[in-house]
């Protein structure tokens, strides 16, 4: 289990470099957020997705030419239903998809506080999607292709509409934010983590007697 | 929120949220809020600093110290021992994954005459610090040595010691150790807040000295570790364990009413509607008529645009001032931390001064922590009011947790959680439990 940040780096491989995201994902509940991780991590896609429990911590790599880049993908956990996120879900994200429902105009509405939400609080580097989800369900459309796009063009967002049920445009929006991400010659993002001490392993390591020294 | 609980909690502070984890994790189903609109109750940090000026209706221009989101301000001031509870409650949950933690640069401990000395971190030091004479540091050095052999399970190893019986008292005359030494050990490296340990058996002291030692040798310069960002980030990790295994979360929303059906709670109001449970963790604050007010508290914050005199520019320290240093009953606690936590802009520094109140003049109580700091630009006091449950929750089925106390480190904040779910379950804590939730994410 790696701790936050704890991207390995091949000793001086040639196969190329290894760069390590917190992709952060955000929007009104039923959306599909934890839906599109799941058909991108995965490959599964759940009619009756139930909301998100358990597994809120997921990472999914994505090649590009001679660049390896890996997402810790975070999950709200449903702390966003009554405007409860933590802080700390937002800290050091590099990444975000902010997601909301093509056929449910209030979602839409709610994505574009997300977004105001995240160039408030998160870094100013961080690379924001918007991806209009349940673009299967074209004929019950509420929000217009153009309309969302000309948002995402006034903020600098990548946008694409996707569905988690065909897996549409899926791959692609993390790809694209693959490709939107700054890779530095460390393989770290602009704005590179604070490396700590790494508390899993002092489990490993054999018992420190006391006073030793 | 018309839905029917196992446990609803009320507060945010680390211990609730760390108990609501620990029953989410547990398969129960819980409801978890605050009144407040940021997580963390008395154990957050603030940000931005234009809020700490407010909170502390304290006139001042906040604008002068840099970007306020920039800063995230301890109300309380505590460090975690490295092989202490709650890192294992970390490890366990996994929320270690959420935190990033740095290790405390320095350790020190004030002597009369008003100078500080670093905590010898073994043996060597213990024959090259200036804390003691030439004499002194052999008595120490060896009883360091038995501490470091002593093995509970081990008799061989006790030297002829029932730990059981023999005080602390008694140890320190069989190493014939000074007032000065006992002081030392007793408060800054068994960490215990004034001298009522002296007259029990030192099995306890014995503990807590190897917790120190052991938490020492894992990371070297200090046994403590401090979370970037600040303390308030506990409380966040264990809440989002708490919400991944389903626990659903509520901020800014008041409680006004817990409901009781013959004794037993069974519910609490809140904005016209009920919800239903089966028992209710909370902090003191949310249940007057079931707490007594033990003591106070006073606690200082002061932003420096420097490091701690005297510490070799450490960005991270603590400082303990045993009481008999300065003719008090009770020890007063420094702790520094800085920039390169992610709690200040770039070249501040935030010490926390506290200690327990014992006169009418409690900022007064502070001086000997204060004048350690050099220049401060700016001071946040505050005294707080101690508080205890005077109700078990056996009948009512209302668990409240205990004030946060002076100690500098999380020790007793653990035992106080680990004890309301005892009693909240019946049982301990499972830690096996929640094994399946870290394969499952791999």
């Amino acid at each position: 289990m790696a701790g936050r940040g704890g991207a390995q780096w091949p000793n001086g491989a040639a196969q190329g470099k290894i760069c390590q995201f917190k992709l952060v994902l955000l929007g009104e509940s039923a959306v599909g957020k934890s839906s599109l991780v799941l058909r991108f991590v995965k490959g599964q896609f759940h009619e009756y997705q139930e909301s998100t429990i358990g597994a809120a911590f997921l990472t999914q790599t994505v090649c590009l030419d001679d660049t390896t880049v890996k997402f810790e993908i975070w999950d709200t956990a449903g702390q966003e239903r009554y405007h409860s996120l933590a802080p700390m879900y937002y800290r050091g994200a590099q990444a975000a998809i902010v997601v909301y429902d093509i056929t449910n105009q209030d979602t839409f509405g709610r994505a574009k506080t997300w977004v105001k939400e995240l160039q408030r609080q998160a870094s100013p580097n961080i690379v924001i999607a918007l991806a209009g989800n349940k673009a299967d369900l074209a004929n019950k459309r509420m929000v217009e292709y153009d309309e969302a796009q000309a948002y995402a063009e006034e903020n600098s967002l990548l946008f694409m509409e996707t569905s988690a049920k065909t897996a549409m445009n899926v791959n692609d929006i993390f790809l694209a934010i693959a490709k939107k991400l700054p890779k530095s010659e460390q393989g770290q993002a602009s704005q590179p983590r604070q490396r700590g001490v790494d508390l899993n392993e002092q489990n490993q390591s054999s018992s420190g007697g006391c006073c030793k020294s | 929120m018309d839905e029917e609980y196992d446990v609803i909690v009320l507060g945010t502070g680390l211990k609730e949220c760390i108990l609501s984890g620990l029953m989410s994790v547990s398969g129960k189903k819980v409801l978890h809020m605050d009144r407040n609109k940021y997580y963390g109750g008395e154990s957050a940090s603030i940000t931005p600093l234009e809020d700490l000026f407010k909170r502390f209706e304290k006139d001042g221009d906040a604008s002068q110290y840099g970007r306020g989101r920039d800063w995230n301000v301890d109300l309380i001031p505590k460090f975690l021992m490295a092989k202490g509870q709650l890192v294992q409650l970390l490890l366990h949950t996994g929320c270690t994954r959420y935190l990033e933690f740095k290790v405390i640069e320095g350790s020190y401990v004030y002597k009369k005459g008003g100078k500080i000395h670093k905590v010898p971190a073994d043996e060597k030091e213990a024959i090259t610090t200036s804390l003691m004479g030439l004499f002194e540091k052999r008595h120490f050095r060896n009883y360091l040595m038995y501490i470091h052999k002593f093995d509970e399970n081990d008799p061989k190893t006790h030297d002829g010691v029932d730990a059981t019986k023999t005080t602390a008292e008694e140890l320190y005359k069989k190493f014939s150790l000074d007032k000065n030494t006992q002081d030392f050990v007793g408060h800054a490296v068994s960490l215990h807040r004034n001298d009522d340990y002296i007259k029990q058996p030192v099995l306890d002291q014995i503990r807590k000295n190897k917790l120190y030692y052991d938490s020492l040798a894992t990371y070297g310069k200090s046994p403590y570790l401090y979370p970037l960002y600040g303390l308030g980030e506990l409380p966040q990790g264990f809440a989002r364990l708490s919400a991944i295994y389903g626990g659903v979360y509520m901020l800014d929303k008041p409680c006004d009413e817990i409901v009781y059906e013959d004794g037993k709670v069974v519910g609490v109001k809140s904005e016209g509607e009920t919800a239903k449970c089966k028992m209710v963790i909370c902090d003191p604050s949310y249940v007057p008529g079931k707490v007594k007010k033990v003591g106070q508290v006073v606690r200082a914050i002061c932003l420096l645009d420097h490091p701690i005199p005297n510490t070799k520019d450490a960005l991270s320290c603590q400082i303990i001032i045993p009481q008999n240093q300065v003719n008090r009953k009770n020890d007063i606690y420094v702790c520094c931390v800085s920039y390169t936590h992610q709690v200040a802009v770039k070249g501040y520094f935030i010490a926390l001064v506290a200690t327990t109140v014992e006169t009418d003049n409690p900022e007064k109580e502070l001086d000997h922590g204060l004048n350690l700091l050099g220049q401060i630009r700016e001071k946040f006091v505050s005294v707080s009011d101690l508080y205890e449950p005077t109700d078990t929750g056996e009948n009512s089925r209302v668990f409240v947790s205990s004030s946060y106390d002076a100690t500098t480190h999380f020790e007793t904040t653990c035992l106080d959680v680990l004890d309301i779910f005892k009693r909240a379950t019946g049982e301990d804590f499972d830690f096996s439990k929640v094994k399946t939730q870290e394969e499952a994410d791999e």
